[in-house]
């Protein structure tokens, strides 16, 4: 008795916190998208037959679906680098991924308006080589958004691959390789599936992520390439419709916690580590 | 971990790194330069874009509320989560299991719409100044970090000094402060660390919450880069990313930089 009194006690600071300032506002928000005077859907129906805001909220999956595919693949091969470097080179390498990690997405996705601005080094090594018709304009188109997005996320699918690849035991590994396994083959059929489940941690951090992101959109999408972050700051804070930026947040939440569930139920069954 | 890596994946691993930090080298270039507009490489060395800074009284405001926001809102997330990971711990059977999920609701619900949230029912629904609702929005993006690293410190410890200490005198409070915070130093230091990062470099929250008068650096850095192509946003950034060797150099210093890749 006395035992669940402190435990409550000393945990409701920040219980309370959660409550009033997390749960009840975004409740409060997703109860708004209901309440419409023409009818409890009448907003979703709003915004699913909006041509514009279909297009935004597809825009919005495809960025967030290649990126989390190149990260994947681009973080798992740097990954597997990392883990198998020698001792010293291994956690430069470390530090190497986490610096980029650590410096804003603000700072992050500037840089790339200095790399693909019109006055920026790519244009400037374009027209340097002759191609016809440098220097080009790419930026606000998705190819740059898709570009920084990826940018910003693999060193986050680094950073979480490595600890599960330095994970496998050494021991299966040998054994595999004793008993005449190649290395492709104990690439394939070790490293691969055992390695799994991190992808999955992996692929959800990123997915909703760039899902949700705001910056890197905002500054290299402009609004050509409106997403589903910058089309709720546009609605709540430039046309201040705040049912329709309510609208844009359920959906944000219903996607990014539908995608979590999802594939935290698949990595529990994909384990073959799990007992 | 004996397998030798072929040349190619070598390879492929030293252009993704060239990938990672080119842009960012880029950024230091484009600060140093002379001109009036971004450009790299620079044209002609000059530090005058890092004195525009300080001249800039939006920037020197900006710099000073987001430092004062990323301590303010880190002690407070401390101050309550420590207390909250210590129950977790330490209670552990006689709290229900959904207490340590919401303590990660922060982060499984995007920020974008917290920040909008925040905005409309604790800013103009209750009425709270600019700086207030900042606090409290920065403290619940910030405490997941304070409440799962400490948990994890205190996972290790050993309850039983705990229960030695009082069973010879020492009271709750003074046990607390003497024997358990000692050994989970690491733990608050690290939290600290990645709380103070978060709440400097956030975005999605501010961005709906800052006010006339009241701005955050990211959100000041995202309104000027609109308006101007000029390289003052550069040094910022230059600054931000000393501001990230000087914490990495404290990290490696307290607790061992492999610490982060965990």
């Amino acid at each position: 008795m006395l035992k669940r009194f402190a435990g409550w006690s000393l945990s409701s600071p920040a219980t309370l916190l959660v409550v009033i300032c997390l749960v009840v506002p975004v409740a409060a928000t997703m109860a708004a998208t209901f309440a419409s005077d023409a009818g409890p859907l009448a907003l979703y129906q709003a915004f699913f037959e909006s041509g514009f805001r279909r297009r935004v909220l597809w825009r919005t999956l495809e960025v967030a679906v290649v990126t989390t595919v190149v990260a994947v693949i681009v973080g798992f091969f740097t990954a597997y680098v990392v883990s198998r470097a020698p001792g010293r080179w291994r956690s430069i390498l470390i530090i190497l991924a986490v610096f980029p990690l650590l410096t804003g997405v603000v700072v992050r996705s500037f840089a790339w308006l200095i790399v693909l601005g019109r006055n920026g080094i790519a244009n400037n090594l374009f027209v340097w080589l002759g191609w016809e018709g440098a220097p080009y304009s790419m930026l606000y188109t998705q190819g740059s958004v898709v570009i920084a997005m990826i940018y910003l996320f693999v060193p986050l699918m680094v950073l979480t691959l490595v600890g599960v690849l330095e994970n496998i035991p050494d021991d299966v590994i040998e054994a595999a390789a004793s008993l005449g396994a190649s290395d492709s083959a104990i690439f394939r059929q070790i490293i691969f599936p055992l390695a799994v489940p991190g992808i999955i941690v992996g692929a959800v951090l990123v997915f909703t992520g760039s899902f949700t992101s705001y910056a890197t959109p905002q500054l290299l999408g402009g609004d050509q390439q409106m997403m589903m972050g910058t089309l709720l700051h546009q609605r709540a804070m430039v046309a201040f419709d705040w049912d329709g930026a309510a609208t844009v947040s359920a959906i944000m939440v219903v996607v990014t916690i539908s995608i979590v569930l999802a594939m935290t139920r698949i990595a529990r069954r994909l384990n073959p580590m799990a007992t | 971990m004996t397998q030798r890596l072929s040349p190619a994946l070598i390879a492929f691993a030293v252009l993704v790194y060239l990938f990672l930090l080119g842009p960012l080298v880029i950024v230091i270039g484009a600060a140093l330069s002379d001109t009036t507009f971004l450009t790299f490489p620079p044209q002609g060395l000059s530090l005058r874009w890092f004195e525009k800074i300080f001249e800039m009284s939006a920037f020197r405001r900006t710099i000073v509320t987001s430092l004062q926001l990323a301590f303010a809102s880190t002690l407070l997330a401390l101050v309550i989560g420590i207390p909250a990971a210590y129950a977790l711990n330490r209670f552990r059977i006689t709290l229900p299991s959904w207490l340590s999920t919401l303590f990660v609701l922060p982060v499984l619900v995007p920020e974008i719409v917290l920040g909008f949230s925040l905005l409309r029912s604790i800013q103009v629904g209750a009425g709270l100044p600019v700086l207030w609702t900042l606090l409290l929005g920065h403290t619940l993006i910030v405490l997941p970090y304070c409440v799962r690293v400490v948990s994890a410190s205190l996972a290790s410890f050993d309850f039983t000094i705990e229960e030695a200490a009082i069973s010879l005198g020492c009271s709750p409070v003074k046990t607390f402060f003497t024997v358990v915070l000692p050994n989970v130093q690491s733990g608050v230091i690290a939290a600290f660390i990645l709380a103070f990062i978060t709440s400097i470099n956030d975005v999605s929250v501010s961005l709906f919450l800052t006010g006339p008068g009241v701005s955050t650096l990211p959100i000041q850095i995202l309104a000027h880069v609109e308006q101007f192509f000029d390289p003052v946003v550069a040094s910022v950034s230059v600054l931000l990313m000393f501001l990230t060797v000087a914490v990495m150099v404290v990290v490696e210093r307290t607790l061992g930089l492999t610490f982060l890749a965990k």
